[in-house]
């Protein structure tokens, strides 16, 4: 593995293993000093084009940990908004020498070209590319279905048994709202298909994707039939991406009528809580919209593990930076030209 | 993943290295009877030494100093009434305390447990396999300290093989082995490998030294 672009490219070997060292590296944000010195004297940017909380700080957090440089940039307040392009950005931030780039940008495939073209020689992480991808999300999603749920064999295990090497195999899983617009959703589908869970997409026809038969995922229009009849494991809650949605009269642009019509339709209360499984978890990747995908209840429930997953995605990410800066083949070569010339 | 001589049966697949059987090319300098005596003679030392076992701390470092650490822990037990095998043992990976961890593929991080005493105030004894270059046991020093304050440090290995690049020394030794650089020594374990046995190599082959 030397990029994370996509949840497409990670096999059911390399998945894991994944997710196994963010459970190492989880095991470590619990003691006193935090601070390991594995990435020491590695650099790592974020470069982030578009608006974030959690994944800029968490990747941030994450690199600090393992005492990673960490640069932020963000395309507001630099020469971006002056107009200079990705490849002069990614030249700049090369001459500067990164071993690591992470990026958000607004137009899917982005990280993509900034792997495969040739501008920076460092490691390419997609933190989010438009509606295309957002593979650490999908990792930690992953890992906080496994911590709660494939420990005994499948569904509802409930026990604390080390999940570690294990797949979430049987587990079903629904996908709820704006799939439309969420590279969370395309990242999770792949993801979950690639470590054997069901995965149901439900939403609205409008919010649907064209060409969604060929992802390996079913496709309901009926929130309440799925949860009577499939009874599922874990349900993800997906924000309602207004900002993508145009100016919609009253809120929801063409997608639906308005808030509370889907809000009734799709969004997840106290009634529709009571129709899932109990050891079923609840997940939303935030930011939420209280009120319109998740009600207050079903969000503050004992069974929501909403900060949970941001604190999982410390360990994701720390994982992901592990795997992709600590080893490296081509490095012992560039080491000694280096002792050599000192 | 590994390449190499086919692995006795009861490896795990996740393991780094391969290690031959005894027929290629490798020698047998130690068997099971001669590694059991050796912990035990360790395990009387490490009590002689620390009079007694309540203080102490076995941790081993994953993968095969983690047996060897329960083995003398089960040892302690057997020779100091009131003493609790499990209660002492814990596990410390090293691999992100490495320093050479950009000279090699990417490591499998193994799993750090601490016994429920914790180790602040108490005498750690570190548990390897073979001591070679002490870049592993300085990279344990580095993860003790960042885990507590341990009243002593000691260190315990079945095979010394000499070659130090750093000033560390061991408290207590299995087997001193006098070896070049160009040969490797394999440690099999009954819990790792399905047998007991210490092999050198002789055969130079390319790759991690440890």
């Amino acid at each position: 593995m030397r990029h994370l672009l996509s949840t497409a490219d990670l096999d059911r070997a390399t998945a894991i293993h994944i997710l196994d060292t963010a459970a190492q590296m989880a095991a470590t944000q619990s003691r006193e000093i935090k601070k390991l010195p594995t990435l020491r004297g590695r650099t790592v940017i974020n470069l982030f084009f578009e608006d974030s909380t959690r994944t800029r700080i968490s990747f941030e957090t994450a690199a600090k940990r393992l005492s990673a440089d960490v640069i932020n940039f963000s395309a507001k307040g630099s020469s971006v908004s002056k107009g200079e392009s990705l490849k002069d950005t990614a030249l700049t931030l090369q001459a500067m020498g990164a071993d690591a780039v992470v990026v958000r940008h607004q137009a899917s495939g982005a990280p993509h070209t900034l792997a495969h073209a040739g501008w920076v020689d460092g490691a390419v992480i997609n933190a989010g590319d438009g509606t295309h991808q957002h593979p650490t999300q999908a990792l930690l999603d992953a890992y906080t279905i496994r911590r709660h749920l494939a420990v005994a064999g499948g569904a509802g295990g409930g026990g604390t048994l080390d999940p570690s090497g294990r797949d979430l195999a049987g587990l079903k899983v629904a996908i709820v709202g704006d799939v439309l617009h969420s590279r969370v959703a395309r990242s999770n589908v792949l993801l979950l298909r690639t470590l054997g869970a069901d995965v149901t997409l439900v939403a609205p026809p409008t919010l649907i994707p064209v060409g969604v038969e060929a992802w390996p995922c079913r496709v309901s229009y009926h929130l309440d039939d799925v949860l009577r009849a499939e009874q599922p494991d874990a349900i993800m809650m997906l924000r309602v991406q207004r900002e993508r949605m145009g100016a919609g009269g009253s809120g929801g642009g063409a997608f639906f009528p308005n808030p509370l019509e889907y809000t009734r339709g799709f969004g997840l209360d106290a009634r529709r809580l009571a129709l899932l499984p109990e050891h079923a978890i609840v997940m939303h990747p935030g930011p939420m919209n209280r009120g319109l995908e998740i009600s207050a209840d079903a969000a503050d429930s004992r069974r929501a593990v909403i900060v949970e997953q941001v604190a999982n995605g410390v360990a994701v990410r720390m994982a992901v930076l592990y795997l992709l800066l600590a080893g490296d083949a081509a490095e012992p070569k560039l080491v000694d030209e280096r002792v050599g010339i000192a | 993943m590994s390449s190499g001589p086919v692995l006795p049966p009861a490896s795990s697949p996740a393991e780094r290295w391969a290690a031959p059987s005894a027929s290629t090319g490798s020698r047998i300098v130690l068997g099971a009877p001669e590694i059991g005596r050796a912990l035990t003679r360790i395990a009387h030392e490490i009590l002689e030494r620390n009079r007694g076992g309540a203080e102490l701390v076995l941790l081993g470092i994953p993968t095969r100093g983690l047996p060897l650490a329960h083995r003398l822990a089960d040892r302690l037990a057997a020779v100091e009434p009131g003493l609790d095998a499990a209660a002492i043992v814990g596990s410390l990976d090293v691999t992100m305390y490495r320093d050479d961890l950009h000279r090699h593929p990417t490591r499998t991080i193994g799993a750090t447990r601490l016994p429920p005493s914790g180790i602040d105030g108490l005498v750690v004894v570190l548990v390897d396999d073979v001591l070679y270059s002490g870049r592993t046991i300085r990279a344990a020093l580095d993860a003790i300290s960042d885990l507590g304050r341990p009243r002593a440090v000691q260190l315990a290995a079945l095979v010394d093989r000499g070659h130090r690049e750093l000033p560390i020394r061991p408290d207590y030794v299995g087997k001193n082995l006098p070896t070049s650089h160009g040969e490797r020594v394999w440690v099999l374990l009954e819990e790792t490998d399905g047998e007991d046995a210490v092999l050198i190599e002789t055969a130079p082959i390319k790759g991690e030294s440890r």
